[in-house]
C-alpha cells in the first residue's frame, strides 16, 4: 500500500487524519477524490459555490449538509465501536427524539415559539441520554452482548416513538426548529454546522481528556484494562449515553428537515450507514484504536456517493448497489486475509500468536 | 472411585441437563398457549382452530425465513440480507413470470440466486474474515440495489398456477382449511429440525456454534459449513420471497422492508441463544407464531394500537436476552 | 520397566532438527523427538520452554520451518490437526478442545457418528460412547451436556475422544492439571493400558511425582532446545530440575555466593523487626488454584516466591492482588478495613501493583504509544475527566524513560515495537508512577534480554531500599535468591517453605521442592 505521505493526496490525508492514521484514511479519501472527480466530469459546476441571500448554495454544501445526520450518528457510533461494542438501536433513537420533540411542539401552546422549540429538543435529548442508560445499563452492568443489548432497542423503539407520536405523522410550524435544518448562520447550513461541531468537539474532549486513550485501552486489552484498573463499566456507559445523544441530535435535523416526524421511517437503516462509515473511516469493528476523522471522510463519502448517482444519470436507486459495492471492497482492503490473498505473500505472520491470533494460525 | 463422589452431586446435575437444555423452547410453547388462551376467553372467536391455522398461512414466509436464520445463528453469525434477499425473490419471480418464462424455471431461478446469495457472503465471511454482520450489510444492499435494478415499480403476478397454489388449500376433518403455502413452511421446518438433529452437518452446526477453536481442532468440516449455514440461509429467504410473493401475488423492491429483524426476533424469542451453540427449528417456528398472535391480539381487540406490536417484540426479546444470560451464567 | 531395551521397535514418530521461527523468536530450535510404541514419553519443560509449539508443529498447527518429520520412516507434514487425526496422532489440549453445547456421546464421536443413509443412529451413538467410557472407568451418563460437568470429567471425556479414534500416537498436554488424586490416578491406568496396546503417549505435565510414576522416557527442553532425552528410571527428579533450570551442580553452587551475600548484608534480625507489615494475608485461597496461604509482607523487604510451573506462584500473586476473587480468607492491608478484594481497582485504590507474567495478554496495548502504555495506572485511577496534565506527562515519560533506560527513547512509538524487556519495563513504569507500597512482579524477567533483566533486577534492590515492599516471583531460581530478603517456596498450589534467605543455595530449594535426601527439613515453616 502506497505510503500517503509520499503520494499525491498525501497533504490532504495528513492534514484530516493526524500521523498515526494517515495511511488508513488513503483508500477512503482516493474514494471520495475519484467521486468528486466522477462528478465534476459529469457536471462541470459540481464544484461552484455561490452566494444567495447570504447563504451558500452549491453541490457541495449540499453533501455536507444532507450528511450531517448520518455524520452525527457515526461519531457517537465511532466511540462506541472502539469498545468493542455496536449500537443497533440509533435508528429508534433518532425516531424517538423526533417524535418526543415535535410532540411536545404541537402539543404546546404557543407552538411557533422559538421557547418551544428549545424545551422540546432539551426534552428529546434528555429522553435520549436516558435511552443510552438503558442499552450501556444491558452492556456494562448486566453484560449481555453489544449487538444483542442494543437489538432490544432497535427493535422496540419504533413502536414506542408511534406510542409517543400516537402513530401519526406529526407536522411540526416552527420557525426556530425548522432552522436546525433549513436554517443558516454564517453562510452555513445549521444542520452541517452542528454536525461539524459535534465533530470538533469531540474531537477535542476525547483527545484533550484521558477519555480517548481509556476507550481505546478498554477496546484493545480488555483484561489488561481490568489489570490496569481502568473502570470499563463507567466508560462503556459513557460512550453509549453519547452514541444516544449524537442519535438524538440526527432524529431532530431530519425531523426538522421534513417539518414532520414518522415514526416509521425518520432514520430507517441510518445504523447501518453509520456503521458504514465508521468501517469505511478505518475503525475496526473489533475495537481499539478509533478515527474520528476516518469517520467524517466515511459519512461524506456515503452522501457524496449518494448524490453521483443521481447526477451521473444512473436511477438514485442503484446507490444500494455502490454502497454494496463499497462496503465488500473496503472490508476486503481492510482484511489481513484478503490483503494476504491479494499480495501472494506466504510469510508468517511476525511475533508469536497472540491468544486471539492463535485462532486464526490454527486455520 | 474418586469420580463417585463427585458424580453424585453431577447425577444431580444430569438429572435437570435435559429440561434446562429445553427450557427455553417450552418457556415459548408455554407463552403461546397462555396469549392463545387469554385470547380465547377475551375475545369471541380466537380459540377458533381456523384462528390458528390462518396465523400459519400468514406467516409462512417468515416461518421459513426463521428457519434459515436459526442455522446462521447457531453457528454464532447473523443474516442481515434476508429481507432484501425476499424482496428480490419476489421481484425475480414477477419479471420473469411477466416474461412467459414456465413456472418450474422461475422456481429454479428464483432459488438458485438466492442460494448464491448466501454463499457469496458465507465465503467472504469464512475466507477473509469478514464479520457476519458487515458481509450479510453488504448482501442487504446488494440484493435492495437488484431489485431497483430489475424495477421501481410493483409487478403484479398473474400466472394462474402461482394463483391455484396461493389460494389451494388442504381441507382438514371439521371444515377447516389449511392453506398450501402453510404446508410448505411446516415441511420446511421439519426437514430443517431433522437435518439440524440428525446428520453430521446439522451437529456440526452446533459444534461451531459452542467453540469455532474446538471445532476446528476436532477435525470438522468447518468451512463448508460455515459457508453451509450462509447458503440454506439465502435458500431459505428466496424460498420466503416465493411464498411471500405466492402471499401478496406480487413483486416490488419495497417488499419486507426490515423483515430480517422479525425473523431474528423470532429466532431470539424462540430460544436460540443469539451467540451460537443453542436452539431449536422448532422454537424459531414458535417464535413466529407467538409473533403472529401479538398482532391477532391487536386485530381481535381493535382498541390496541399497532404500535405495541414492535413494543411487545422488543420486551419478549429483551426477556428472552435477560432469560438466557442469567441461564448460561449460572451453568 | 522399558519393553524398548528387548525389541527396540522402530519410532512410530521421528522429528529431526525441526525449527520454528515466530518473527525473531526462535520458538523451536533443531528439536529433534523420537515416539516409540508401548512407551510414555514425558515433554519436560518450563514456560516456554517450547512444549506447546513441538506438539504443534507435529499436529499440524503450526508449519516448520527447517527440519523432518517422519510417521511411521515415512516423511509427513499435516496441513491440518484434521490431518494429523487422521494419521492418529490424537492430541488433548490442556484447555479442553469440545464443545460445551453438545452431549457427552457427541463429543466423543463428532465427524464420526454411526449413520445410516446420513441418519446419524443416535442409540448406537451412545452405546458406543457408554462402552468408551466404561472401558476408561469414567462414570459419566453419555446423554448429558458436556457443559453441565465440572472441567475435571470434560478433560477425562476428551482423553476418552482421543483414545476412541484409535490413535497410535495419543498427546497429552499437561491432561492432569485439572485432576484431583483420584482421577489422575484412574487417567494413569487408561495410559498404562494403552501403553500395553503399544501406542506411544506423549505425556505433557509440570507434576514431577507424576511424570516419575508413569513415565518411562523423557524429553527435556529449555528456551526452545533439546537438553537431554533420559529414560525415567535412569534419573532423578534433582537432575531433571537442573535440566529444566539449566544449571549445573557447579555453577549452582557458584551462584550461591552471590545469593549469600544479599541475604547476609540485609538479614540481620534488627531490621526486620523495624520493618513495618504492610499487608498480611491470612488463609488465602481459591479452589482449584491455591490452597489455604499465610503471608506477610513488610515495607523495605523482597518477599522472593519460588516453586515450578504450576506450583500455585502466579496465582497467589493474583489473589493478593484481586486480579481472582479468593474463595477463602481474609486479607488485611495498611490503612485499609477491606478483607477481601473483588477487583484489581480496590488493590490499586489500596496502593498495590501487578506486573503479570502474560505481558502480551495482560499488559501491554500493543497498538497505543509507549507513552500512554506508561500513563495508563494513573490515568485509570484519576478517572476519564482528569486527564494528567501535559506537563507532568512529559516529565514523569521522560523521567522514567531515562530512569528505566527504555529504548528507542521515543515515547510516541507504538508498543508494539519495542523489544519484550523494554516493553516489560514500561509495564514498570506504569506501576511505578502510581508510586505503590507493595508491588508484585511475576517474572519480569521472562522472555528479555540479559541486559534488560539486570536493569530490572537492580531496580528491584533499588525499589526495596527506598521503603516498597517487592514480591517477587521467577522461575529462575538464581534470580530469586540473588534479590529475596525471604524465600517462600510453594509446590502443588500449597507453601511449603517460608525461612529468611540466609545460607540457602538454590540446590536446598530444589531439594525442598522435589523432597529429596539432602534437603534441609520439608515444610518447615517459619511463621511471621
Amino acid at each position: 500500500m502506497p505510503d500517503p505521505r509520499t503520494s499525491g493526496t498525501g497533504r490532504t490525508g495528513r492534514a484530516l487524519a493526524g500521523r498515526a492514521f494517515a495511511h488508513r484514511l488513503f483508500w477512503p479519501l482516493a474514494a471520495l477524490g475519484a467521486l468528486l472527480v466522477v462528478n465534476v466530469i459529469a457536471t462541470p459546476t459540481f464544484f461552484n459555490v455561490r452566494i444567495q441571500d447570504g447563504h451558500l448554495f452549491g453541490s457541495l454544501v449540499d453533501i455536507v449538509r444532507n450528511g450531517a445526520p448520518v455524520l452525527l450518528v457515526a461519531i457517537g457510533m465511532t466511540l462506541v465501536i472502539a469498545t468493542r461494542g455496536i449500537d443497533l438501536s440509533v435508528g429508534a433513537v433518532a425516531a424517538i427524539a423526533g417524535a418526543v420533540a415535535c410532540v411536545y411542539i404541537v402539543k404546546s401552546p404557543a407552538s411557533g415559539a422559538a421557547g418551544t422549540a428549545i424545551v422540546a429538543i432539551t426534552t428529546a435529548l434528555a429522553v435520549c441520554v436516558a435511552l443510552g442508560l438503558w442499552n450501556g445499563f444491558l452492556v456494562s452492568v448486566i453484560g449481555i452482548q453489544p449487538i444483542i443489548a442494543t437489538l432490544v432497542l432497535m427493535v422496540a423503539g419504533r413502536g414506542i416513538a408511534m406510542l409517543v407520536t400516537g402513530g401519526q405523522i406529526t407536522t411540526v410550524n416552527n420557525d426556530t426548529f425548522a432552522a436546525l435544518a433549513s436554517g443558516y448562520l454564517l453562510t452555513l447550513p445549521v444542520a452541517a454546522l452542528i454536525a461539524l461541531g459535534v465533530f470538533a468537539a469531540t474531537q477535542v474532549v476525547v483527545r484533550r481528556t484521558a477519555l480517548g486513550m481509556l476507550i481505546e485501552s478498554v477496546g484493545i486489552n480488555p483484561e489488561a484494562s481490568r489489570l490496569a484498573g481502568v473502570r470499563s463499566r463507567t466508560i462503556i456507559w459513557t460512550v453509549y449515553v453519547f452514541a444516544a445523544l449524537c442519535a438524538g441530535t440526527a432524529g431532530l435535523i431530519i425531523a426538522a428537515n421534513t417539518h414532520s416526524v414518522n415514526a416509521n421511517s425518520l432514520g430507517l437503516w441510518i445504523e447501518l450507514d453509520a456503521i458504514l462509515a465508521v468501517v469505511i473511516g478505518g475503525t475496526s469493528l473489533a475495537g481499539g484504536r478509533f478515527s474520528l476523522a476516518g469517520s467524517l471522510v466515511g459519512a461524506m463519502l456515503i452522501a457524496t456517493l449518494t448524490r453521483t448517482i443521481p447526477n451521473i444519470g444512473i436511477p438514485a436507486e442503484a446507490n444500494y448497489l455502490f454502497k454494496a459495492l463499497v462496503v465488500v471492497m473496503v472490508c476486503l482492503l481492510q482484511s489481513p486475509k484478503a490483503r494476504a490473498v491479494l499480495q501472494r505473500r506466504g510469510e508468517r505472520p511476525a511475533g508469536p500468536p497472540s491468544p486471539s491470533s492463535r485462532e486464526e494460525a490454527v486455520a | 472411585m474418586s469420580i463417585t463422589a463427585p458424580t453424585g452431586v453431577l447425577a444431580g446435575v444430569g438429572r435437570f441437563t435435559p429440561p434446562r437444555r429445553y427450557l427455553p423452547v417450552l418457556g415459548t410453547f408455554a407463552l403461546f398457549i397462555g396469549m392463545f388462551g387469554v385470547g380465547g376467553i377475551r375475545y369471541e372467536g380466537f380459540a377458533d382452530p381456523q384462528v390458528f391455522l390462518t396465523l400459519l398461512l400468514d406467516n409462512a414466509f417468515l416461518i421459513v425465513l426463521a428457519v434459515g436464520m436459526t442455522f446462521v445463528i447457531l453457528t454464532g453469525g447473523i443474516d442481515l440480507s434476508v429481507g432484501s434477499n425476499v424482496a428480490l425473490s419476489t421481484l425475480i419471480a414477477a419479471r420473469t413470470l411477466e416474461l412467459g418464462w414456465p413456472v418450474v424455471t422461475v422456481i429454479g431461478v428464483v432459488l438458485l440466486a438466492g442460494t448464491l446469495l448466501g454463499t457469496a457472503m458465507g465465503l467472504l465471511i469464512h475466507y477473509f474474515d469478514i464479520q457476519p454482520f458487515i458481509a450479510t450489510l453488504a448482501g442487504m444492499f446488494l440484493a435492495r440495489g437488484l431489485c431497483y435494478l430489475i424495477s421501481v415499480d410493483s409487478i403484479p403476478i398473474k400466472n394462474e398456477t402461482f394463483s391455484a397454489i396461493a389460494f389451494g388449500s388442504i381441507t382438514l376433518p371439521g371444515g377447516y382449511y389449511l392453506g398450501w403455502t402453510a404446508v410448505f413452511a411446516l415441511v420446511i421446518v421439519g426437514i430443517a429440525a431433522y437435518v439440524l438433529a440428525s446428520t453430521r452437518f446439522g451437529r456440526t452446526v452446533y459444534a461451531l456454534g459452542g467453540s469455532e477453536p474446538s471445532a476446528l481442532l476436532m477435525g470438522l468440516p468447518v468451512a463448508v459449513t460455515k459457508v453451509g449455514v450462509y447458503a440454506i440461509s439465502g435458500f431459505c429467504a428466496a424460498l420466503g420471497g416465493l411464498l411471500f410473493a405466492l402471499y401478496t401475488l406480487s413483486g416490488y423492491s419495497l417488499h419486507a422492508v426490515g423483515m430480517e429483524l422479525d425473523a431474528i426476533a423470532a429466532v431470539v424469542i424462540g430460544g436460540t441463544l443469539l451467540t451460537g451453540g443453542r436452539g431449536f427449528v422448532v422454537g424459531s417456528l414458535l417464535g413466529v407464531l407467538v409473533l403472529g398472535t401479538i398482532q391477532t391480539f391487536i386485530s381481535f381487540d381493535g382498541t390496541l394500537s399497532s404500535w405495541w406490536t414492535r413494543i411487545t417484540i422488543g420486551v419478549l426479546v429483551l426477556v428472552f436476552v435477560v432469560l438466557q444470560r442469567v441461564l448460561t451464567r449460572r451453568s | 520397566m522399558s519393553q524398548a531395551e528387548v525389541t527396540p521397535p522402530r519410532p512410530v514418530v521421528e522429528m529431526r532438527d525441526v525449527s520454528i521461527t515466530f518473527g525473531t523468536v526462535r520458538a523451536l530450535d533443531q528439536v529433534s523427538l523420537r515416539l516409540l510404541p508401548g512407551e510414555v514419553h514425558a515433554l519436560m519443560g518450563e514456560n516456554g520452554a517450547g512444549k506447546s509449539t513441538l506438539i504443534k508443529a507435529l499436529t499440524g498447527v503450526y508449519t516448520i520451518d527447517s527440519g523432518q518429520v517422519d510417521v511411521d520412516g515415512v516423511e509427513t507434514q499435516f496441513a491440518t490437526p484434521a490431518a494429523a487425526q487422521h494419521a492418529g496422532i490424537s492430541t488433548v489440549y490442556q484447555e479442553v478442545n469440545l464443545v460445551p453445547n453438545l452431549t457427552v456421546a457427541e463429543n466423543m464421536l463428532l465427524g464420526r457418528e454411526p449413520r445410516r443413509l446420513g441418519r446419524i443412529l443416535r442409540r448406537e451413538m451412545n452405546r458406543r460412547a457408554a462402552d468408551s467410557l466404561q472401558a476408561l472407568g469414567i462414570d459419566v451418563d453419555p446423554t448429558s451436556e458436556l457443559g453441565s460437568h465440572p472441567i475435571a470429567v470434560q478433560q477425562l471425556v476428551a482423553i476418552a475422544r482421543a483414545v476412541d479414534t484409535d490413535a497410535r500416537v495419543l498427546i497429552l498436554d499437561e491432561p492432569t492439571s485439572s485432576l484431583d488424586a483420584d482421577e489422575v490416578a484412574r487417567l494413569f491406568e487408561v495410559m498404562r493400558r494403552l501403553r500395553e496396546e503399544d501406542t506411544a503417549i506423549v505425556f505433557v505435565s509440570h507434576f514431577l511425582d507424576q511424570v516419575f510414576e508413569i513415565a518411562d522416557r523423557m524429553t527435556i527442553l529449555r528456551n526452545g532446545r533439546v537438553v537431554g532425552e533420559r529414560m525415567v528410571a535412569e534419573t532423578t527428579q534433582l537432575e531433571l530440575v537442573q535440566l529444566m533450570i539449566g544449571r549445573d551442580l557447579q555453577a549452582l553452587e557458584r551462584i550461591d555466593h552471590a545469593a549469600q551475600e544479599v541475604a547476609e548484608a540485609e538479614e540481620t534480625g534488627e531490621a526486620a523487626a523495624q520493618r513495618l507489615p504492610v499487608l498480611s494475608a491470612v488463609g488465602l485461597g481459591r479452589k482449584g488454584s491455591l490452597e489455604a496461604t499465610d503471608l506477610t509482607l513488610y515495607a523495605g523487604e523482597v518477599v522472593g516466591i519460588a516453586g515450578l510451573l504450576g506450583s500455585g506462584r502466579t496465582e497467589l500473586a493474583r489473589l493478593l492482588f484481586g486480579a481472582d476473587a479468593a474463595d477463602t480468607g481474609d486479607l488485611s492491608i495498611e490503612g485499609s478495613s477491606r478483607r477481601r478484594l473483588r477487583s484489581p481497582r480496590h488493590a490499586i485504590d489500596r496502593n498495590l501493583a501487578f506486573c503479570s507474567e502474560d505481558r502480551k495478554a495482560e499488559g501491554v496495548f500493543e497498538e497505543l504509544s509507549v507513552a500512554d502504555n506508561m500513563l495508563l495506572g494513573l490515568q485509570a485511577s484519576r478517572g476519564w475527566l482528569r486527564p494528567i496534565p501535559p506537563a507532568t506527562r512529559a516529565t514523569l515519560v521522560a523521567e522514567f524513560m531515562t530512569a528505566l533506560d527504555i529504548r528507542p527513547a521515543d515515547p510516541s512509538l507504538p508498543m508494539r515495537s519495542l523489544s519484550g524487556g523494554n516493553q516489560q519495563k514500561v509495564l514498570l513504569a506504569r506501576w511505578l508512577i502510581t508510586e505503590p507500597d507493595v508491588l508484585l512482579l511475576d517474572e519480569p524477567t521472562r522472555g528479555i534480554d540479559i541486559g534488560a533483566k539486570t536493569q530490572i533486577q537492580q531496580l528491584v534492590v533499588d525499589l526495596a531500599e527506598k521503603g516498597m515492599s517487592v514480591v517477587f516471583i521467577s522461575a529462575e531460581l538464581e534470580e530469586v535468591l540473588r534479590l529475596s530478603h525471604r524465600l517462600v517456596v510453594l509446590k502443588d498450589r500449597r507453601k511449603i517453605a517460608e525461612r529468611p534467605n540466609v545460607d540457602i543455595s538454590v540446590n536446598d530449594v530444589l531439594e525442598i521442592i522435589t523432597g529429596e535426601p539432602g534437603g534441609l527439613a520439608e515444610k518447615e515453616r517459619v511463621d511471621a
